[in-house]
Formats: structure tokens, sequence, C-alpha cells
């Protein structure tokens, strides 16, 4: 059989096939032109030298594990031991931590796997397994060092200070103290801190004494245990879930408020329900603006006005969000079935009620749907407007990240945050197919 | 048979002022449950209002005067100095366009990587099948980050500049495309794939030459859609981190007073840019997807 094709239909098949090739090609190529382009005018080069590893390996050990300083002060002889070297982590006088000991004026730190230190009244000595001992002594108030030869990297040496760095912990002398880092997994003090009679105790030993005797007379000793807790100065967890409560309340009322003024405004701006056109393009005019003017905009004017607060970021997500509402209702206003609304009119009901019976059903699911998909990402809007104005999570979220030692606590809210937005999520979800598909 | 329909008694039909009172009654308990509902979402939005009030610094009565004291401040201040105003407006282009290109590089980034791991999560597309539920909860992870977390560790790592907040935009539009993108792709035609797999095709190639021409429309639409989300994005990041018209804005707020022509320039801007993308984002999108 011989397959006979008009010399034209040829012509067009492969001049189209030769141009979709064209563009599979040039497609490709114009993406990798832009990010070119892109990358030259964002510095990525500069990048390597401006970041800085060193943050990024103490965020990560800071992540998942805590340092405790050890710290002689070399005029008085005091010697204290705080957690993260903070005044709410110290060892109250009379405790230390077990891998701690103190005879007199030495003290001896047990920093694991050979690795220990001694402070006493002739200097300071560090033990580090198959290198030695490096011996220092203060000489005319100068720390001088005694230690095998070469001196390895990880010992620096300046002329006032000495400091070692091992995988086991850190050691620093200087003229005025010699303190010792030692670094353990987990967060500690995250339920009970130093001061409280609970720290230290195993779940077994906290349940028994949950039911045993009284330390507070005044109260029982759960009710003592949950209230410790819930004040920890370390971590504050009553403060941070007042935090994702308040972000979760500005989500709410923000994005119900907007639903409810942006569905009556609604009717306004739909062709269906408004034959004036000039009002119509009014109401549609003041959608595009509320919209267009953006939720930064809105936060920084809100937030002079009615001061830091969560109520300014719920005006503030009300105010954006009536536009986008605003829009998507009239939309789905347009696009009702007439037949229905004629129906509820034709037994003689007014404006409102064939308003009640003949639209709201039948946009109600697009509604819901809409206003429970905004709750949801509000949630998260509402973190990053905590941080401008003032309130929620995001307030010590960016807190506790320009203080830039705190970051175990930026780990704490970062897992409380995505937990936050996962639980919206999944209620949102669960909502949407409860109600609208009645399941 | 026909008794079931009749009611629950077999052999017996309903009396008519039964049927009348029950239904009635439904009513009524529908009105109940109805009324509870509301009187309770009213509550609650009362409560909630009184709440952030009391928590928030400055009151809604005491603040609602002086909504409008901030923008005539500055707008007097900046109508006093319009003449300057076209040329801090040129000034500022640099930074939008920097705010723009953020946006539209981590658009694509994300866009990429949601293409890739859409196809890898959709049932009847996937590469390996077993591995569908890590994918969908990835993407679920990368979509609940909110990008304002990432972009401020990412600053602390890497220093300043915009590529924080194009890594953290990215992730983020990941996850969301993602969702988003699979829910198209389990509406694909499959026949194409099984011609291709005919033939002897490859996974990727079955994707690109099966899926893609299907998907590309909607998959287009909805990252048009994004890119208008990444702009804001990006500009709040800009606010609250470093880059972009955020921060020229952030400075000049800073300032304060004496420098309110440059606040009017950059909410020009930002607002012309954000309505301009609107509308051609909502042009394309409706070619796009009704094809007219």
């Amino acid at each position: 059989m011989t397959l006979s094709l008009s010399p034209s239909l040829t012509q067009t098949v492969t001049a189209s096939f030769a141009r979709k090739r064209r563009i599979a090609l040039a497609v490709p190529l114009a993406i990798l032109a832009y990010l070119l382009y892109a990358a030259i005018s964002f510095d990525l080069a500069g990048l390597a030298q401006r970041a800085r590893l060193d943050n990024a390996a103490i965020l990560l050990s800071d992540f998942w594990s805590h340092k405790t300083h050890v710290t002689r002060d070399n005029r008085s002889g005091d010697l204290t031991i705080a957690i993260e070297g903070e005044a709410k982590g110290t060892y109250p006088p009379g405790m230390i931590p077990d891998w701690v000991t103190t005879t007199g004026t030495a003290t001896l730190i047990d920093l694991g796997t050979g690795h220990t230190v001694t402070y006493d009244d002739a200097g300071a000595r560090m033990v580090v397994p198959g290198y030695g001992t490096i011996d220092i002594r203060p000489v005319n108030g100068k720390p001088v060092l005694t230690a095998p030869e070469p001196i390895p990297d990880w010992i620096s040496v300046s002329e006032n200070k000495i400091s070692v760095t091992t995988d086991a912990g850190r050691f620093n002398y200087s003229r005025s103290k010699v303190e010792t880092f030692k670094y353990e997994a987990g967060w500690e003090l995250w339920f009970f801190t130093l001061d409280s009679p609970f720290y230290g105790k195993g779940f077994g030993e906290l349940a028994s004494l949950a039911v045993g005797d009284r330390i507070d007379p005044a109260r029982s000793n759960l009710g003592y245990m949950v209230s410790e807790f819930w004040t920890n100065k370390m971590w504050r967890h009553g403060d941070v879930m007042w935090a994702i409560f308040e972000t979760i309340l500005m989500a709410f009322l923000g994005t119900m408020t907007a639903a409810l003024i942006a569905l009556p405004l609604s009717f306004l701006a739909a062709r269906n329900f408004m034959a004036l056109g000039v009002f119509r393009g009014a109401v549609r005019r003041f959608f595009d603006f509320v919209r267009g003017v953006d939720g930064l905009i809105w936060t920084i004017i809100l937030s002079r006005a009615f001061g830091p607060g969560p109520m300014t970021g719920a005006i503030a997500i009300a105010i954006t969000d009536t536009g986008s509402f605003g829009k998507m209702f009239s939309e789905a206003l347009e696009n009702i079935d007439e037949k229905q609304v004629e129906g509820v009119g034709s037994t003689g009901a007014n404006a409102v009620q064939r308003a009640r019976f003949g639209v709201i059903p039948q946009i109600m699911p697009v509604l819901l749907a809409q206003v429970l998909y905004y709750l949801e990402s509000n949630t998260r809007s509402a973190t990053v407007i905590g941080a401008i104005v003032g309130g929620g999570i995001g307030l010590l979220l960016t807190q506790a990240i320009i203080t830039q030692k705190d970051w175990e606590e930026v780990a704490y809210y970062m897992v409380l945050i995505v937990l936050m937005v996962m639980m919206m999520d999944s209620l949102s979800g669960w909502l949407r197919r409860k109600l609208i598909k009645g399941e | 048979m026909v008794d079931i329909a009749f009611g629950p008694t077999p052999g017996q039909r309903p009396t008519l002022p039964d049927q009348h009172q029950s239904y009635l009654d439904m009513v009524r308990r529908k009105r109940m449950y109805g009324g509870i509902l509301m009187v309770l979402f009213v509550a609650f939005m009362a409560s909630g209002w009184i709440l952030a009030d009391h928590r928030n610094a400055g009151g809604f009565w005491n603040g609602l005067p002086q909504t409008i004291d901030f923008p005539a401040e500055v707008l007097t201040e900046a109508w006093a100095k319009r003449a300057l105003i076209p040329g801090l407006l040129w000034d500022h282009t640099p930074a939008l366009i920097e705010t723009l290109n953020i946006a539209a590089v981590s658009t694509l980034l994300g866009a990429l990587a949601a293409a890739a791991l859409s196809l890898l999560a959709t049932r009847g597309l996937a590469r390996w099948p077993r591995l569908i539920p890590l994918f969908r909860r990835s993407m679920d992870a990368l979509r609940a980050i909110p990008e304002i977390v990432i972009a401020l560790v990412l600053i602390f790592i890497l220093g300043g500049g915009p590529v924080p907040a194009v890594i953290a935009i990215a992730l983020h539009t990941g996850g969301a495309l993602g969702k988003q993108f699979s829910e198209v792709a389990e509406n694909a035609d499959l026949k194409p794939v099984e011609g291709l797999a005919s033939v002897g095709a490859n996974w990727s190639q079955r994707m690109w030459l099966g899926i893609l021409p299907q998907v590309a429309p909607n998959w287009l639409s909805y990252t048009l859609m994004r890119f208008e989300i990444n702009v804001r994005a990006s500009a709040i990041l800009g606010f609250v981190g470093e880059g972009g018209i955020g921060h020229d804005l952030k400075l000049a707020m800073q300032w304060g007073q004496g420098r309110y022509d440059d606040v009017v320039a950059i909410f020009l801007l930002l607002f012309a840019a954000i309505v301009a993308i609107d509308r051609l984002s909502d042009h394309y999108r409706n070619k796009l997807v009704k094809g007219t």
C-alpha cells in the first residue's frame, strides 16, 4: 500500500513539528538565561564569602543540644555553673551536676571520653586523650601555656587568652576567668528549672510524687508540678502557648470578619443583583484597591493607629481579605442559577428572603471552601504579621532570632509553628469535608 | 420493597398530618441547631475581639480616630514635596525590580520542584508507587513552614541579600504548588501514557510527552497565581528581613518624618506593581484555562 500525502499537508506537519521543537528548546534556554541573570544580579558569587558556616554549626548544635558553662573567677576564686551561661539556668549554691566534683579549692570536671579539666590554686589543666596534658598557669597575671609540642591548631594562644576546642567541650583561660563548656544532647530544663523541687526527677518518681505527701501544703503536688512547668522561666511554656493562641485568634478574627463584611458588599458588585453600573464599578474598584494596597502596607498604617498587639494584626488581615473575598464572592454570585431565585420570588418573598433562601444555599459551598482555605493560609500570614505588629508567636520568633544565641528556643518555636499550621490545615480540611460534602 | 419507601412500619402508609408534623419538627430542629451555632459563633467572635482589644497596646476606640492621622501626615508631607516624587519613584525602581526578581526566581524554582514532586506523588503516574506517601508528606511539611522562619534562619547563616528570601519562598512554593499540580495531574488522561509505554518510552519520556501537554495550561495558570502571591510575600520578607523594596520601605519608615515622600513613592510603586501583575495574571489565566 502506498501512502500519498498532499505536499501541502506534509509541509504543514513538518513546519509545525519544527516549530514545536524550536519552542521545546527555546523555553528551557530562556529559563536558564533568566536564572543566569538572576544569579549575577543576586551576587551569588559573593555569597560564598558572606556565608558563615560557623554560624550554621552553632545553629545545628543548639537545635539538639545544650551547653553548660563551668566558670571560675580568677580574682575571687568563685565557681559558677550555669546552663547556657544564663542567670535563669545557674545552679543554686550547694547544687552541682554529677560530672563536676569540688574538693576544697580544686574543681574536677569530667567532660567524658577521657577528657578532664581541673581548676586549682596553681592554675588549670586539661587532659586530652591521645595528646597529653595542657597546663596553664598565671605568671604576672598572664596565662602561660605548657603543652606537648608542636601546639596543634585546635589550641589558640594569644597574649591574654588561651582557648582549646575539642569534640568533648571547649576550654578558655583568660586573665579574669577560666571557663569550660560541656555539650550535652537534649533541651535542658525543658520540664522544670533548677530551682524547682521537681528538677532532675524521672517519670516514675514524678508519678509517685504526684500522689505522695504534699511538698507545698497549700496545693496538691500535681497542681504544683503543672504550675512549675507552665511558669518555667527558661522556656516560658505559658507565654508561648498564649502567643500561639494569639496567632490563631488573629487569623480567625481576621478571616471571619472579612467574610462577614465581604458577603453583603459582594451582592453590590455582582451584575445580576446590582443593575446600576456606576455603583457596581465603585464597589469593585474598592475591592481592587483594598487588595492591591497589600497586607504589608495596611499592617504598617494600622499599627501606627492601634499600637502593637493582636487586634492590629486581626484588623489588617480583615481589611486585606475583604478585597479578596469580595472579588471571589461576587464572581460566585454571578454564576448562580437564577431559577431558584425566581422560584422563591414567586411565593412572594422579598429581596432579603430571596437572597437568604434562593442565593445563599447555592453559593454556600464555594463560600465555605474559600473561607476555610483562607483561615488556614492566614494562620501562616498571622505569624509574619505578628512579627511586624508585635503579637503572637511571630514576635517571639523574631526576638529569639535577633538575640542570636537562643537557637534552641528558635527550634522550639519552629516546631510549634509547623504543628500549629498542620493542625489548622487538617482542621480546615475536616470542616470542609464535613460541611460541604456532608460526610 | 414498596412498603419500605413509605415508612419504617411495613404495610402502613404514613398519615398526611403526621408527615406534615414531622416536616415541621425537622425544620424546627434544623433551625435550633443553626441558631445554636450562630449564637456560639457570635459569642466567639465578640469575645475574641474583646480579648484581642484587651491585649493590644492601644484600644480600638482610641485608635479609630487615629487611623487617618498617619496617612494624613504622610500625604501632607508628600504633597508639599510632590515635585520630588517622580525622581524618588525612579530611585526605588531597582529595589522593586529586585523584589520582582526574588518572586520570579523563587516561583520558577518552586514550580520546577513542584512539577517533579507532584508527578512522583500522584497515583498512577508515580515512578516509585511505594514512595507516594513520602513525597506527599514532604510537600505538606514544605507548605507548613512559614517563609519568614526559613528566611530569618538563613539570613543568620548566609548573611543579608536576596538569596535567603529566594530559598525561603521557593521551598514554600514547591509545597503549595506541588499539591495543586498533583490535583491536576490526577485528572489527566492516562491513554497517552499507555500508548507511549507500549512503544517503549521510559518514565521521563512518558511524563514529558504524555502528561505535560495535558496539564501545562492548568499548571501555568496556578504558577501565575503563585507568582502574584509571591510578589506580596517577597515585599513582606524584605520588610522583616532584608532585600528589595520592603527593605527600602522599612528604612524610610524608621527615618519617619522628613522622608514620608519616600514612603509615598514606595507605596505607589508597590501598589502599581501589584495591581499590574494582578491584571496581567488574571488576563493570561483566563486565556490559558478557557482558551479564549
